[in-house]
């Protein structure tokens, strides 16, 4: 279940991020990309389920895999509660993995209060359902190497995490 | 490791097998694709759920197992049935008449895997009591729920209970008790276990965790469906070297073992389909403040097993029976099942050897190739129509895209490529036969 290709402001800023991480050589690179809705909680979870089968056929340590796994399943969530909706991509080459999720808005005006543990701009009806604990973004940077946010309050964010392959 | 030579009970039955493409759109590993009009499985992904048995219309997937031509190999055998057995017999027949039947069909004596249950429901209090981490605690009681984590969930590995199965524990008791009570040496005592399931018949053949099997043999409740019902029905009985308590009848329905638990903060889950699901949540840290997950691969539990023979839902009716039946001596098999764990330990019982990680979904052991071969996966899927139909033989577009990346079939096995194919040849047709040639053209008039 392949989704997106066609959310273009977005999709043009996340390859803006892959460009600059593009590898020298001519090696082997997968690049996917998942279209996720905002509030659209029947689907959401699909992204971050397909992006682990991937990297289990990829043959990623068991490890690997949990913690991408994870950031991709947060990023997901992420764009289903707070975002107007956007897109994840992955890209794998044989030294890295990269999640890149990136929105179309509305963007944080207080990107290291987004980074406090705890902290949350989830509506209640959100934290009802379990979500919206202030723990997303903390937990993405948790399972990754290295992790930056790019934010613009109407303009949307884009949030790249990288996990090393050993 | 080599697995292409895993072991496993599940066989295609070649000659009945007419290539249709019901079983390899249930297999919850796609180890099935038809080939040359026949399925084949793959060894490495195969768990032995015995999910295609259930689905083959055609019967022509089949459970190897043991027959009772085997016993004749020992000197005293004994029979392990699963408590499913007893839901099987129809409703005039009890417990002892069954075990009667089980010794008249040829076992010396007969002990019953629901004592194993009840031994294994105390060890798991214990396990969850000294484990506190990692959680939810998984049951390993069915073995193809081990075996699908293995391949598909190695994250979940830590997660199974420590505990080996109702199977192994009564195994090692009755062999143990006979050894000693007849004097004679623990492998000329042969004990088999009566299976409702493929996946059990291979943990006794190739065990889970441990090179060394407590169990010889395994026979499918259907292969001895008939002897049996011959020999019941006289109102003959005998009675089982240990009988389990109604707790321990219970575990061949889902949510048996919970039952006999008694504990909170548990879930139970069954059909292979829906583990698959819930492995997902687990494995996506999603079930935090769930303390144990009951797992069993068919639908309404062991009744349901593919070597059974009843329809599951009378079965899971005639084992609530059952269980009633044998409630008023539950009290002791309940306390001899503490005492005996309380004597030997629960090390006795616990899951031997390692679990490890089954490879089998892997598309390349090389990174580098890997890599390129899953974006080309990516390119030929957005090429197929993404129908699933399954007419190319494997069980949807995706599973074709990698076999076509893997060098195991062609794109224009899916018969729309081949549709779009025969168009542009037949297209490159028309406008050859469109051409004009030189010695028939006409020349123009001005």
């Amino acid at each position: 279940m392949y989704r997106g290709g066609n959310d273009g402001q977005a999709i043009d800023r996340a390859g803006a991020a892959f460009s600059g991480a593009a590898s020298p050589h001519s090696e082997p690179v997968l690049e996917m990309s998942f279209r996720v809705d905002r509030y659209d909680f029947a689907a959401a979870g699909e992204a971050a389920s397909k992006i682990k089968q991937v990297l289990r056929q990829l043959g990623m340590a068991p490890e690997l895999v949990r913690r991408a796994a994870v950031a991709a399943y947060e990023a997901e969530m992420n764009l289903v509660i707070h975002s107007e909706g956007g897109q994840i991509l992955l890209r794998v080459d044989t030294e890295k993995v990269t999640l890149v999720a990136c929105d179309g808005g509305p963007g944080m005006p207080d990107v290291s209060l987004a980074m406090r543990e705890g902290y949350s701009t989830a509506p209640d009806e959100i934290r009802e359902m379990g979500f919206g604990a202030g723990m997303g973004l903390p937990n993405m940077k948790r399972c990754s190497d290295s992790f930056s946010i790019e934010s613009e309050v109407g303009r949307g964010t884009t949030v790249t995490a990288a996990i090393r392959i050993a | 490791m080599g697995m292409e030579g895993r072991f496993h009970s599940v066989k295609l039955l070649e000659e009945k097998c007419k290539g249709c493409t019901n079983c390899i759109k249930r297999c919850p590993t796609e180890a099935i694709r038809v080939r040359e009009g026949k399925a084949v499985i793959n060894a490495a992904r195969c768990i032995d759920c015995g999910e295609c048995v259930r689905t083959c219309e055609n019967h022509a997937k089949t459970i190897i197992a043991n027959s009772i031509d085997d016993l004749k190999n020992y000197d005293y055998t004994i029979a392990l049935p699963a408590p499913a057995l007893y839901s099987q017999l129809g409703r005039a027949s009890g417990p002892d008449e069954v075990v009667w039947a089980l010794q008249e069909i040829g076992f010396d004596a007969v002990c019953d895997v629901s004592f194993g249950a009840d031994i294994v429901t105390e060890c798991t209090r214990r396990h969850l009591i000294s484990h506190p981490k990692p959680r939810p605690v998984i049951s390993a009681a069915c073995p193809a729920v081990v075996r699908l984590i293995q391949v598909r969930y190695p994250n979940l590995i830590s997660h199974v209970a420590r505990v080996e199965s109702p199977m192994y524990a009564a195994a090692r008791v009755a062999r143990v008790e006979a050894a000693e009570k007849l004097g004679i040496a623990g492998d000329r005592i042969g004990v088999f276990f009566i299976s409702p399931c493929a996946a059990k018949v291979t943990a006794v053949i190739a065990p889970l965790g441990s090179e060394f099997s407590y169990v010889d043999g395994a026979i499918s409740i259907s292969d001895i469906y008939g002897e049996l019902m011959t020999e019941l029905g006289r109102g003959r009985s005998a009675r089982p070297m240990h009988r389990g308590s109604n707790l321990g009848f219970a575990w061949a329905n889902s949510s048996g073992e919970l039952k006999a638990l008694g504990l909170h903060n548990v879930l139970a889950v069954d059909g292979i389909h829906n583990v698959l699901g819930l492995l997902e949540e687990v494995d996506n840290g999603r079930l935090a403040g769930v303390d144990y997950i009951e797992a069993l691969a068919c639908p309404a539990g062991c009744v349901g097993g593919p070597a059974t023979v009843e329809n599951p839902f009378v079965a899971r009716a005639r084992m609530i029976e059952i269980s009633k039946a044998v409630e008023a001596d539950s009290a002791e098999a309940l306390s001899e099942a503490r005492r005996l764990v309380d004597e030997r330990g629960t090390d006795f019982f616990a899951l031997q050897g390692e679990l490890t990680a089954l490879s089998g979904l892997e598309i390349d052991p090389r990174l580098e190739v890997a890599i390129a071969k899953m974006s080309e996966l990516e390119r030929v899927l957005a090429r197929l129509p993404g129908l699933d139909c399954g007419a190319c033989g494997s069980p949807t577009c995706r599973a074709h895209a990698e076999d076509v990346v893997c060098g195991n079939a062609s794109e224009v096995d899916c018969v729309f490529k081949l549709r779009e194919a025969m168009e542009e040849v037949a297209e490159e047709l028309l406008r050859l036969a469109k051409t004009d040639l030189p010695s028939l053209q006409r020349r123009n008039d001005k």
